[in-house]
């Protein structure tokens, strides 16, 4: 019988990894711990089973992340026997910066840009998994499967390598290396079809439930520990809440919602009018935004 | 938000992808053929645009679209600022949407010239092609560019979207006259599948639902055709024999070996003989292992790792194959070649190419042409710079196990990378494996080249005789043949001049009908060596590529390159045509060493020095040759 389609998206990512893991000296996966990073995970013990994944988890923590999503990430490693290396920007430590009093683009550039780079310099991987989609945002559907990037981690979108049939160019000099994206295929409904499928476990966030948060310009920010500062009179309100993608508390806003299992999910996407991006800060700072933090070595 | 209205199934809805197809398409058209428009459409009336994306489309279309402020969809898809900013598509995008009937991802390539690399890339991985073209255009040079890369990369199915018919009053006549121009070009190049859509990518008509303003077109929409064209993609064909390429051999523990790829054809089962290639080692399929368990069988396009039943060698790059009919292994080929790069790929210069999952050393000969796409013309060339197709001989420094392109898109593709920049250079497609190198048990038929030769006494030679005009070839090329006739031996004599008036009457003396003469005179000297003679060519041939392919048409020991050698000042007086003496005054244009190179040879078989010998000594000298080349 053939392969029907999420058989196909899955044995095309299984052979992005063996390829990249082949081809390269000290391949890494980057770990957001998010829906597409657990299905990037459970991908990546497929295309090397009965072998374990044979590199590790990074997390480029800004100490500002869920408290739900660490618990999470690190159950995982350790039930999945991979090393697990996380990075917090020391600079950032020193600084103390925060998206309150420095602003989503400093605390983003800061934390996750300028701490990406830190770990991969240190690291000196070669080949960096990560869970972008093409059907995300307007520049992922630009990129390469292996996306080339210079000894400075720059993307040039205008001097992409050829990317021809299943034939990857997986090629660096010392101190350049490719970001490796095995999803590149999938769509947000392909992920959680497959989620559902291969009952892959997610953080408990992206199921309603009731949740202190505060509303901020129209977007619900959830009070997950007491760093968050209250306007006064300000008080966190419990609501049925979920969030379509996980970030930093402060930047990524809830939905109001009672979707609390995956089939009540898909069915609140469909019914859905904004796009899964739309609930991230960054994103929308203006057009084309995106592009541009790429091209300085966001992931 | 709230309640969500209808509750999914989504057991219900795995189901029914089982039966949803997937339909890699590219689309393709000149600067403002209107592409990204038809794309940003078919996604907003696929309904998969959501509120916040229509609101940046929104805002976006006020402020740099080019349709005075109402929507412009061709932002939707342009996503990268540099290009907003030029309002030109200038890379590869891929877009996704579904209907009920089947998934799409759309490869969006550029159409002006200088990124034919990415239409390429972009129709590496795509089984149908939409091509658009403007209604008060017409069919020009890029759409047959498109049209031909298209062709060249596999794909069967095309529809021409004739775009803007709004411009032409929806005019019935442009849109048949259109479609004739292309259909009669189409079925030349070897596309025999073309649909053409009268369309408006900006008010909709026909492309996702029939418009009334084209009453008198009754084919199918540009969806409807997308929807129904047939999926004729490799991962479809389970009936081919089964092929696994190894990426990864997997070593948890010293108890497990087993070798992790995945499957490019056919069906392997546990149990199947195979055989290891390159290489002549056979084993079993012990197992087929996944993480969710043993298969009996895997089918194409599964990833899985399998576990063989004897340790035989087999690494990354190795292809298992079913034993009753492996792959061919070979390492020279004939290959199809796209410039993909700003650094010339240059003949002779050594490259990395990667084909399957090997990285092996390269070379490429001189091309024999590179093809003209605008007009499908054969072309005389010496490397092969970006954007540019070639024809080449290739050469692999090991032997790879291989399909020919036409029948395997996975093990007849291949990259060609730089060695130091690694950089890709080129991308390449096999023909077919050159002769002489082809690891493969030919037919023997009763009566064979060996045996007419056995009966003639002699070895089937080609002698070529090459040099300037008026150098004495044909006179020493005709004593030469009255030695061997003498000798009993059986000859012919291929002349330049006598062959200009049947074979090739219908050329000239353009660089690209010069290749096609001496290709067909090559191929002619084949065929008559395969018939056992020694045949004799006369003819200038001023470029060493075309000797190089005349010389790979037959098999190592079969070729005699006689160089005869006069310098052009001596031709030049003898002059026995008096074609120099024409070409000087500028009636005879394109000829060798005088307004056109003669490329002397590097290593003939014979070099023939004219003011050392005369053109008895010289014939004396290539019988000699041939008799050490054991011909006679």
């Amino acid at each position: 019988m053939k392969l029907n389609h999420l058989d196909r998206l899955e044995a095309e990512s299984i052979d992005i990894f063996r390829e990249a893991v082949a081809e390269s000296e000290r391949p890494a996966l980057l770990y957001s711990i998010g829906k597409d990073s657990s299905v990037l995970v459970h991908l990546a013990r497929k295309a090397f089973y009965p072998s374990t994944p044979p590199f590790p988890l990074v997390h480029v923590d800004t100490t500002w992340k869920f408290r739900e999503m660490i618990e999470f990430r690190d159950r995982t490693a350790a039930e999945l026997g991979m090393e697990l290396i996380v990075h917090k920007n020391p600079d950032c430590i020193a600084q103390g910066i925060n998206p309150f009093d420095h602003g989503s683009a400093v605390h983003t550039d800061m934390w996750k840009t300028q701490g990406l780079r830190q770990i991969l310099d240190k690291q000196k991987f070669d080949a960096v998994f990560g869970g972008a989609r093409r059907d995300e945002e307007a520049s992922r559907a630009k990129e390469r499967v292996f996306s080339f990037r210079s000894a400075q981690h720059r993307w040039d979108p205008k001097n992409q390598r050829p990317e021809l049939w299943r034939l990857y160019n997986t090629r660096t000099a010392p101190g350049e290396s490719v970001r490796v994206f095995p999803l590149s295929n999938w769509t947000e409904l392909d992920i959680w079809h497959y989620i559902h499928r291969e009952n892959i476990p997610i953080v408990p966030l992206y199921f309603a439930k009731e949740r202190p948060v505060v509303d901020r310009d129209g977007t619900l920010i959830m009070v997950d520990d007491d760093r968050m500062p209250l306007a006064e009179g300000e008080k966190p309100e419990m609501k049925m809440v979920r969030f379509r993608t996980l970030g930093c508390y402060p930047l990524t806003g809830a939905v109001e919602s009672s979707a609390a299992t995956l089939p009540e999910i898909v069915s609140e996407m469909r019914a859905a009018t904004t796009s899964e991006r739309q609930g991230r800060v960054i994103d929308r700072d203006q057009s084309g935004s995106m592009e541009r933090k790429k091209q300085e070595g966001y992931f | 938000m709230g309640q969500p209205q209808v509750q999914v199934d989504l057991e219900a809805e795995l189901a029914e992808q089982e039966r949803v197809g997937l339909l890699r398409f590219i689309t393709c058209g000149s600067v403002d053929d209107g592409k990204s428009s038809l794309i940003g459409r078919l996604l907003y009336e696929s309904k998969l645009l959501y509120t916040d994306q229509l609101e940046v489309l929104e805002a976006d279309s006020k402020k740099v679209g080019t349709r005075g402020g109402e929507l412009d969809f061709a932002l939707l898809v342009d996503g990268l600022a540099a290009e907003r900013e030029q309002g030109i598509t200038i890379d590869v995008a891929y877009r996704f949407f579904a209907t009920d009937r089947r998934r799409f991802i759309v490869a969006d390539t550029p159409g002006h010239e200088q990124y034919t690399r990415n239409m390429v890339t972009g129709a590496s991985m795509s089984e149908a092609a939409v091509i658009l073209c403007d209604a008060r255009k017409g069919v020009l040079t890029q759409t047959r560019r498109h049209a031909h890369l298209v062709s060249l990369l596999g794909i069967k199915h095309v529809a021409l979207a004739i775009n803007k018919l709004d411009l032409v009053d929806y005019s019935q006549d442009v849109f048949d006259k259109i479609s004739e121009d292309f259909k009669a070009f189409a079925h030349d190049i070897g596309i025999h599948d073309v649909a053409c859509v009268p369309m408006s990518a900006v008010f909709g008509d026909n492309v996702v639902t029939s418009s009334d303003r084209t009453p008198w077109y009754q084919g199918p929409t540009l969806l409807g055709w997308l929807e129904n064209v047939e999926l004729t993609r490799d991962e479809e064909d389970l009936s081919g024999p089964a092929r696994l390429l190894v990426q990864w051999v997997n070593r948890p523990n010293s108890e497990f070996r087993g070798f992790s790829g995945r499957v490019l054809a056919g069906v392997l089962r546990k149990g199947d003989r195979v055989r290891a290639l390159p290489g002549e080692a056979e084993s079993t399929i012990e197992r087929i292992v996944t993480m969710d368990g043993d298969l009996d069988e895997a089918v194409v396009g599964a990833s899985v790792t399998v576990v063989l039943s004897d340790e035989i060698d087999v690494s990354r790059g190795s292809v298992i194959a079913v034993a009753d009919e492996p792959a061919d292994v070979a390492n020279a080929f004939q290959a199809h070649i796209v410039g993909m790069d700003a650094h010339d790929l240059v003949p002779g210069r050594h490259y990395l190419a990667k084909i399957g999952a090997r990285t092996v050393g390269f070379t490429a000969d001189h091309p024999k042409y590179r093809i003209d796409v605008d007009t499908g013309a054969h072309l005389p060339a010496k490397t092969i710079g970006l954007n540019e197709i070639a024809v080449a001989n290739v050469h692999f420094d090991v032997p790879v196990a291989y399909e020919e392109f036409k029948r395997s898109r996975d093990l007849g593709s291949f990259i060609v990378l730089d060695r130091l920049s690694n950089a890709t250079l080129g991308a390449g497609m096999i023909d077919f494996a050159l002769r002489r190198s082809a690891n493969v048990t030919w037919q023997a038929l009763t009566v064979d080249k060996q045996a007419r030769a056995a009966q003639k006494g002699h070895q089937p030679a080609v002698v070529w005789f090459t040099g300037l005009s008026g150098a004495g070839k044909s006179t020493v090329a005709d004593l030469v043949e009255k030695q061997l006739h003498a000798q009993g031996k059986h000859t012919f004599v291929l002349d330049g001049d006598n062959v200009r008036h049947g074979l090739s009457k219908d050329l000239g003396f353009t660089d690209a009908d010069r290749v096609e003469n001496i290709r067909r005179i090559a191929e002619v000297a084949s065929l008559m060596v395969d018939a056992g003679l020694i045949v004799l060519v006369s003819f200038i041939s001023p470029f060493q590529a075309e000797r190089d392919q005349a010389r790979e048409l037959v098999a190592e020991g079969e070729f005699c390159e006689v160089f005869i050698d006069t310098p052009l000042d001596v031709a030049e007086r003898r002059d026995p045509k008096g074609l120099y003496a024409k070409a000087r005054r500028g009636d005879l244009t394109n000829f060798t060493g005088v307004d056109s190179e003669y490329e002397r040879p590097e290593t003939p078989e014979v070099h023939v020095d004219t003011t050392q010998l005369d053109p008895e000594q010289a014939a004396s000298a290539v019988v000699a040759k041939l008799r050490d080349m054991g011909v006679i």
